[in-house]
């Protein structure tokens, strides 16, 4: 327990430190409200469904979290090539609790990315329907910082170095993105598409911070509670099983 | 306090170390030497629980390393040859150190950084991270001080004073020390003990005296060069994990 949160308390010590990290992931959010939420709303009032600022902000949030939380497991292999995750491996813990501590502490970070973004969209015009349903809405955000700071660790533990970065920028953090339904309903899509956001994770996600948040929702919040957790489950035990494969 | 039996590391087919035997005694500054590539990382990896062998056994402290890793951790400290630049407080909390204030100050000021004590380590200089990695690989009180290159890139007035601390830990702290390095002038200097090895083998092992009557040699470097021959080593120290998979495929 200790060392997990010795782990999970550097990582925040160092984003903390870091404020232009912190800064620059707000620019990425900004930029999506501005020009999807302003840019797309008349057509989606149009379109008869509603707000599009309304719709919008839970899914950035989750981008957001998504966005950060995979980057803060990525950094692992950073620490690979820098020493301190050697320094880790021969000091008397377990490689389990090395795990949990990064990805627990890479989580937090992304939690609180999602917590200021949706501050500001609570300045471009978003309101929570119910009030009373934040801790609800803060659950979800959780849950999916939880799960990608995981698959973030898990990637990162296959990677030797910062050179197939790009790839999981293109074949994992983009298609997580734009396939989840964080921009557009994914009710009455083509089939094809339908399929895949439905067996993306984050759509579950995005989905529940939307009920939570703003009352529309595709799924029951317990279907994606359950799809959340199972997830992060099986992400951990394929982590736990990379994790004790690196030799450094 | 280190004792090594019939080691065998091997990557697919390659055989980066190869049926090596070692003994290293408690209160010694033992030099394990070699040209690049020959497997002298791979054994410090070895001995540090980082790698597992393929075949063999080895122990530290008593501690089988392969079955008590988290005991064998506590045994030793070790100074990479890349430092990790993490503070000391932090190491401290990891080896789950108590009462470590006093014992970060008296570190600190053995190796002339006391007053360094708040400072950022991204604003020291090379010599001053080294030292400080040295300080930190000692502030658990290890029975055993790996050093992989310690003195790589540094003049040799920084050179000096690591050689005195870590000569100095050795008396005061009965500190055994591995080290390894391609300066013999530091090993004639400072080492008690040799091994040499070569193409994953061992092939001399000894005292400095030993190892140049072996080889016929006045001077180490001379001896060293008589045993392990004139060519150049492809440079292949350090496996990366995507040359070991090559090595699997093929």
């Amino acid at each position: 327990m200790r060392t997990i949160y010795i782990l999970w308390l550097r990582q925040l010590k160092r984003f903390i430190r870091k404020k232009s990290t912190l800064i620059g992931a707000l620019g990425q959010p900004l930029i999506f409200l501005l020009a999807f939420g302003f840019g797309l709303s008349p057509i989606f009032e149009r379109a008869g469904a509603g707000n599009y600022i309304q719709f919008i902000a839970p899914g950035i949030i989750g981008m957001t979290v998504l966005f950060t939380a995979i980057f803060t497991g990525i950094e692992i292999i950073w620490e690979k090539q820098f020493g301190f995750l050697k320094e880790a491996f021969v000091a008397p813990v377990s490689r389990f609790e090395i795990l949990l501590g990064k990805t627990l502490g890479g989580a937090t970070v992304a939690m609180i990315q999602g917590v200021l973004v949706f501050i500001i969209c609570l300045f471009v015009g978003f309101r929570p329907v119910n009030i009373s349903m934040l801790p609800l809405a803060l659950l979800f955000l959780i849950l999916i910082a939880i799960l990608f700071a995981a698959l973030g660790t898990t990637i990162a533990a296959r990677l030797d170095d910062m050179q197939g970065f790009p790839l999981i920028i293109n074949f994992v953090i983009q298609p997580l993105f734009y396939l989840s339904g964080a921009l557009f309903p994914i009710v009455g899509l083509p089939r094809a598409l339908e399929l895949v956001t439905r067996i993306n994770p984050l759509s579950y996600g995005i989905d529940a911070m939307r009920y939570a948040l703003g009352g529309a929702s595709a799924f029951s919040p317990w279907l994606s509670l359950s799809v959340l957790v199972g997830v992060i489950i099986v992400v951990l035990i394929v982590g736990i099983y990379q994790f004790s494969k690196i030799e450094l | 306090m280190i004792d090594i039996k019939n080691v065998t590391k091997k990557y697919g087919d390659f055989t980066a170390v190869d049926d090596i035997s070692l003994k290293v005694n408690e209160g010694e500054v033992f030099a394990f030497l070699g040209p690049n590539g020959a497997g002298k990382t791979t054994t410090i990896k070895m001995l540090t629980t980082l790698l597992r062998p393929t075949y063999g056994e080895i122990f530290l402290n008593g501690h089988n390393v392969m079955e008590n890793p988290s005991q064998t951790r506590h045994s030793f400290g070790i100074v990479f040859q890349d430092p990790s630049l993490d503070n000391m407080q932090f190491h401290a909390m990891l080896y789950n150190l108590k009462d470590y204030k006093n014992r970060i100050d008296k570190l600190l000021g053995l190796v002339e950084l006391l007053d360094r004590k708040n400072d950022f380590v991204k604003t020291f200089s090379g010599g001053m991270k080294r030292r400080l990695e040295i300080a930190r690989g000692l502030l658990h009180l290890p029975k055993v001080l790996f050093l992989d290159e310690p003195t790589i890139g540094l003049d040799p007035q920084t050179r000096n004073h690591i050689w005195n601390y870590v000569r100095n830990l050795n008396k005061e702290e009965k500190v055994t020390v591995f080290f390894t390095t391609h300066h013999m002038e530091e090993v004639e200097r400072y080492g008690d003990k040799i091994a040499i090895i070569d193409h994953g083998k061992i092939i001399a092992q000894g005292t400095i005296e030993e190892i140049c009557k072996k080889a016929g040699a006045d001077k180490l470097e001379d001896a060293f060069i008589a045993l392990t021959g004139k060519n150049i080593r492809k440079e292949s120290s350090n496996f990366s994990k995507s040359t070991m998979r090559g090595f699997h495929r093929q």
